[in-house]
């Protein structure tokens, strides 16, 4: 144990000494080169050491100096700024101050601005939820794609965590969005999938049991902001049992996504 | 008079000097042999329009890490693992992680003498989480008077699961890292998290605090 310590800290050390040679090269980033080139209209934009309010301006590009785009992060720009013939600049500049840029022929920009109208136009999104599955605990991970503005498809798997029992469960669904538009979204979904049920280990043994399901449930979306989206949700699931009755399992859940 | 017939003396030799300078190049004109075509050549527009889309985004990061995980009960042992993180905003990212170590022995199993409350396979654990971040102070961070580093400290909570003892348990954890970003690509980490989780492994149904200190470092893309 201390050996394998020992080595993880010389190989900590050895990269934190080899980054100022790293510093240029990110092997992640070999085939992003699209490095546009605009124009500043305000009288300046602002840099700062690093993508973030908390990082420190210090330089300034001034109205009509052309900059070099490299990248983005969250909603930061690194810039690179041409002072003489060979000396350059490169600081990270807010989307608020990027939004009055120009390209070279003089024509704004279009950035990209998430609001509401973003969210209710929204294409794809992820999430997760946490909640209690008959008595049991249940995470769910989805993914979903808005056909139209009124119809989402979703994937989702959870893991199903109880004192007795722990499983698995896959589905496929449908929402339906009444009234993609508003704030809070209310939607209406239906799904099928299949849900994989063992029995804890200190528990006394008994079979693995795999079903399929079908359910059906409500709930809702509520833009925060940004990309964040906050969701509950209720589902009654019916396990399609082998046995003579179907059982019935109620999900209450409750989590959030981001789109994109 | 004079003046008279000199204005039209002078408008004469202007209306003639006009007819001689202009007429060759209308004759020209109208002649079509003598046209001298330049060579037609259509210039496209440069497409310069400018699409931030193709600009080369780094929201995601991905790393590994290496630490202590100390097990309530079982004492402390190495952690290792891998975790990826999406920043949604400068303030908040999502992040997923996934870590594994071995469970030691309990007092009562050393006590005892020989009594073993788990087999080697249940003494292997491993956990995943899903949190939610909050970057609370951005900044830089000074090493002597020239050095400085962009980094900050970060609150992080989440939900997830332990294999513990050959059961999966559903498991809260709340943290608190620092992030050093030693370039725009690659950053340094440095977490305390708690594990949190219930088990009846010894007897009765107990929350378990479970305390993970862990260093790794981490590339931006």
């Amino acid at each position: 144990m201390t050996r394998r310590l020992t080595s993880g800290c010389i190989a900590l050390l050895g990269l934190l000494l080899a980054t100022p040679a790293l510093a240029v090269y990110n092997p992640l980033n070999l085939l992003q080169n699209y490095q546009p080139e605009v124009v500043v209209s305000d009288p300046y934009v602002e840099m700062h050491t690093g993508p973030g309010r908390g990082y420190p301006i210090f330089y300034v590009a001034g109205q009509g100096d052309a900059i070099t785009l490299l990248k983005q992060r969250t909603d930061w720009f690194k810039i690179r700024l041409a002072r003489g013939a060979h000396r350059t600049k490169e600081g990270w500049v807010h989307i608020d101050q990027m939004r009055h840029t120009l390209d070279l022929d003089g024509n704004p920009i279009e950035f990209v601005d998430y609001g509401i109208d973003s969210f209710s136009g929204r294409r794809w999104e992820m999430g997760i939820t946490g909640g209690d599955f008959e008595g049991a605990a249940a995470i769910t991970t989805y993914v979903g794609y808005a056909v139209n503005p009124y119809i989402t498809l979703q994937i989702e798997a959870s893991q199903i965590l109880g004192d007795f029992s722990d499983g698995s469960m896959f589905g496929a669904n449908i929402l339906m969005y009444p009234f993609p538009n508003w704030r809070v979204s209310p939607y209406f979904t239906i799904g099928t999938g299949i849900v994989e049920i063992e029995p804890q280990t200190t528990i006394v043994q008994a079979e693995d049991r795999r079903d399929e399901i079908a359910h059906a449930g409500v709930g809702a979306n509520i833009y925060l902001s940004d990309r964040f989206i906050l969701r509950f949700e209720y589902k009654r699931h019916t396990v399609l049992t082998s046995r003579d009755d179907n059982e019935e399992i109620d999900q209450w859940k409750t989590g959030f996504s981001i789109f994109f | 008079m004079e003046n008279r017939l000199q204005h039209i003396f002078l408008s004469i030799c202007l209306l003639v000097v006009v007819l001689v300078g202009f007429t060759p190049t209308t004759q020209a004109a109208t002649d079509p042999s003598a046209l001298e075509l330049e060579p037609l050549v259509v210039r496209e527009p440069e497409r310069r329009k400018i699409d931030i889309d193709r600009l080369d985004t780094e929201d995601w990061e991905v790393g590994v890490f290496a630490g202590l995980m100390n097990v309530e009960d079982f004492g402390t042992d190495t952690l290792t693992g891998v975790r990826i993180a999406y920043h949604v905003t400068e303030d908040f990212f999502v992040e997923a992680q996934y870590g594994m170590t071995d469970l030691g022995q309990t007092s009562f199993e050393r006590l005892s003498g020989g009594a073993q409350l788990l087999t080697d396979d249940q003494r292997e654990m491993s956990y995943y989480n899903l949190s939610v971040g909050y970057n609370v102070f951005p900044g830089e961070s000074f090493i002597a008077s020239r050095w400085a580093f962009k980094g900050g400290l970060y609150v992080i909570a989440g939900i997830g699961s332990t294999d513990f003892a050959g059961d999966e348990r559903f498991t809260l954890n709340v943290g608190l890292g620092y992030r050093l970003i030693a370039t725009d690509w690659l950053a340094f980490h440095f977490n305390v998290r708690d594990h949190i989780f219930d088990s009846d492994l010894l007897g009765r149904e107990e929350t378990l605090h479970n305390i993970e200190f862990s260093g790794g470092l981490t590339i931006f893309f």
